[in-house]
């Protein structure tokens, strides 16, 4: 049997429709993921490289580009913290209104971003209910970065709690009893023998917080106030350029976008392999 | 240790305390922590929608939720989710039977390729699709002579929606029947049963709660689709409007009240499905015989791309790995005598 591995598609088996299944699968997938994405690297590469370049490293977009990542980029260690906090609490106490919470965490992934964002604002506006509050505080939330960051707090929090919540629930509370018996302080326990196994789950959990974030529009326009050089994010600047019909520079923005996303990824990923290696998991 | 040094730890504590939990104060503090941030950051957005929805009064809410405008966004919201969930519906089924029944070269580039739009942007879901239906398009001159008008029209939403909502049927299925196996689907094939059969009668059962699961994130998210089908909406009042972009209309005219009264729809969907998934957690049927795994979804930790198997160690579930029903048994089982170290 192992020796047809190399020459078949698929090693012997006793379910049928393998064929069916995987040609359904490949052409549907082609057909609305790969070659749409692949028109969109096609479209910005009319541009040269020179031109490509001259796109993304334009004042304008360069500033688009770092407030995305860059709000993105706290707002995802903002939720790796309170994230874990919150999985630890829902998983590890009692309380009253336990239950509650829990399902409230899943609010952000059905919650239409659109929503979230008129909420967000209508909240955080001088006139809203944290607003007034933080206005005579001397801060500014709506229509300035600290705005678009708590949107992407909102919206990339279920990423964190619900990737370390199964993990932490999984967790063998033999090991913390081995870490107390020998020696060790709750602290200790929790720092030097909870976290590490739990690492890459964080990881996992603050990479797909950083992706959505990044791509983030719906949550954002409404709140950012957009202006440009200040409080414009990437991808309405490839709404404004599609607008202008300027599509080969809205193509190369785009994938300038898919390139670093995909390039933090890819550093999580080798992150988190080294950390499952090193500690085990 | 000395005498002397366990003396006042004995003393000092005289209430014994598990070891694995945290002195009352930390507990407190954090307890506290998580629901300040999940109130602030959660509750009271949610909150804030209802009471500007009903800042006008009731007369004025209904008003805004009947208006003709309103009433058409509705009615082509239902009609996208109702092309859109479907089709990703088979295609989940068609994708996590290739991936978890067979054994094939590229298998977790395929796993990872699924997953790709959780992580492009929905602006450019929606781009991609002008690049190439759009006027300027690489089919646009074909399309225009066929008259067939796809971008700023139904279809083009309806593939943004898809694209948006592509990996989620298949994200809840594929570690649900991997974890399942084939040996249920063996026995009905070695029994007599067709393979759609074997599909229908003995694999759909097995995975119905991940499925419906499955289907109403899939819909919650076609429903609420905001940036991609913005892009390919050219936002025609009453034509080509869904409800989130008529919210953002009325919004940016002002008309607030009304903006979240079409908003609170959505936002009343949104809360009925993030308060079913605990309450589906307590109203599973307890008899069900794939309990143990078709619970699992609920908890399913969120992968990167390729992550193929349990953290349950292999040798261990093919050990006890053994009829339907003590596979729930198995698995707190094998937890409690290997831990997940082994």
């Amino acid at each position: 049997m192992a020796g047809a591995r190399g020459l078949a598609l698929k090693r012997p088996s006793a379910i049928p429709g393998f064929g069916l299944a995987l040609g359904f699968t490949l052409t549907y997938l082609s057909l609305i993921v790969l070659i749409p994405l692949g028109g969109l690297v096609l479209k910005s590469a009319t541009l040269g490289l020179a031109g490509f370049l001259e796109v993304v490293t334009g004042p304008r977009t360069l500033a688009a580009l770092r407030l995305s990542f860059l709000t993105a980029l706290i707002a995802a260690v903002v939720n790796a913290v309170f994230g874990v906090i919150i999985a630890w609490v829902l998983i590890r106490y009692r309380f009253p209104g336990r239950r509650l919470l829990d399902a409230f965490v899943d609010l952000p992934f059905a919650l239409p971003t659109a929503v979230a964002g008129i909420a967000l604002t209508a909240l955080y506006a001088p006139n809203g209910w944290m607003g007034s509050w933080l206005e005579p505080l001397g801060i500014k939330v709506a229509y300035t970065p600290i705005g678009i960051t708590v949107a992407l707090v909102f919206i990339g929090l279920p990423f964190v709690v619900r990737t370390v919540q199964p993990v932490l629930e999984e967790f063998d509370r033999e090991l913390e009893e081995a870490s107390a018996t020998l020696g060790a302080s709750r602290s200790q326990t929790v720092f030097m023998v909870m976290l590490p196994t739990l690492m890459p789950a964080i990881l996992t959990g603050f990479a797909l917080a950083l992706a959505r974030a990044v791509g983030e529009y719906g949550s954002v326009i409404f709140i950012a106030g957009n202006m440009p050089f200040k409080s414009e994010i990437a991808p309405l600047l490839i709404i404004i350029r599609l607008e202008e019909f300027s599509y080969a520079q809205a193509a190369a923005i785009g994938t300038a976008m898919l390139l670093i996303s995909f390039a933090i990824l890819m550093f999580v990923h080798l992150v988190q392999a080294w950390s499952r290696k090193r500690f085990g998991q | 240790m000395t005498d002397a040094a366990i003396a006042p730890l004995l003393v000092s504590d005289p209430r014994p305390r598990a070891v694995t939990t945290e002195q009352p104060q930390v507990r407190y503090v954090l307890i506290g922590v998580a629901v300040i941030f999940l109130v602030v950051f959660l509750f009271l957005p949610l909150a804030s929608v209802f009471v500007e929805a009903f800042s006008a009064g009731l007369g004025a809410y209904f008003a805004s939720i009947t208006e003709p405008d309103a009433v058409s966004a509705i009615k082509l919201t239902l009609l996208i989710a109702a092309i859109a969930v479907p089709a990703n519906v088979i295609f989940g089924l068609a994708a996590s039977w290739t991936i978890a029944k067979f054994e094939f070269p590229g298998k977790s580039l395929l796993n990872s390729l699924i997953d790709l739009p959780f992580s492009v942007s929905p602006v450019i879901s929606g781009l991609i699709y002008v690049l190439l239906f759009g006027a300027q398009g690489y089919l646009g001159p074909l399309l225009k002579s066929e008259n067939i008008q796809i971008i700023f029209a139904l279809p083009g939403m309806v593939l943004a929606t898809i694209f948006v909502t592509f990996p989620f049927v298949a994200r809840e299925l594929v570690p649900l029947m991997q974890e399942q196996g084939t040996q249920d689907e063996e026995a009905a094939l070695s029994l007599g049963a067709s393979g759609w059969k074997t599909f229908f009668k003995v694999t759909l059962p097995n995975i119905r709660w991940a499925l419906l699961y499955g289907v109403v994130l899939c819909n919650a998210r076609a429903m609420g689709e905001f940036g991609a089908v913005s892009v390919v909406s050219g936002h025609i009042r009453g034509k080509t409007n869904t409800m989130p972009l008529h919210v953002e209309i009325l919004y940016n005219e002002y008309n607030f009240a009304a903006a979240f009264a079409v908003a609170s729809l959505l936002a009343l969907l949104a809360s009925s499905l993030s308060s079913s998934r605990s309450l589906w957690n307590g109203a599973m049927p307890t008899r069900l015989p794939h309990r143990a795994a078709t619970s699992r979804p609920r908890r399913k930790p969120w992968t990167l791309g390729c992550k193929m198997r349990s953290t349950r160690p292999p040798a261990v579930r093919g050990r006890c790995r053994g009829r339907r029903g003590g596979k729930s048994r198995c698995g707190s089982l094998s937890r409690m005598s290997c831990g997940p170290m082994v």
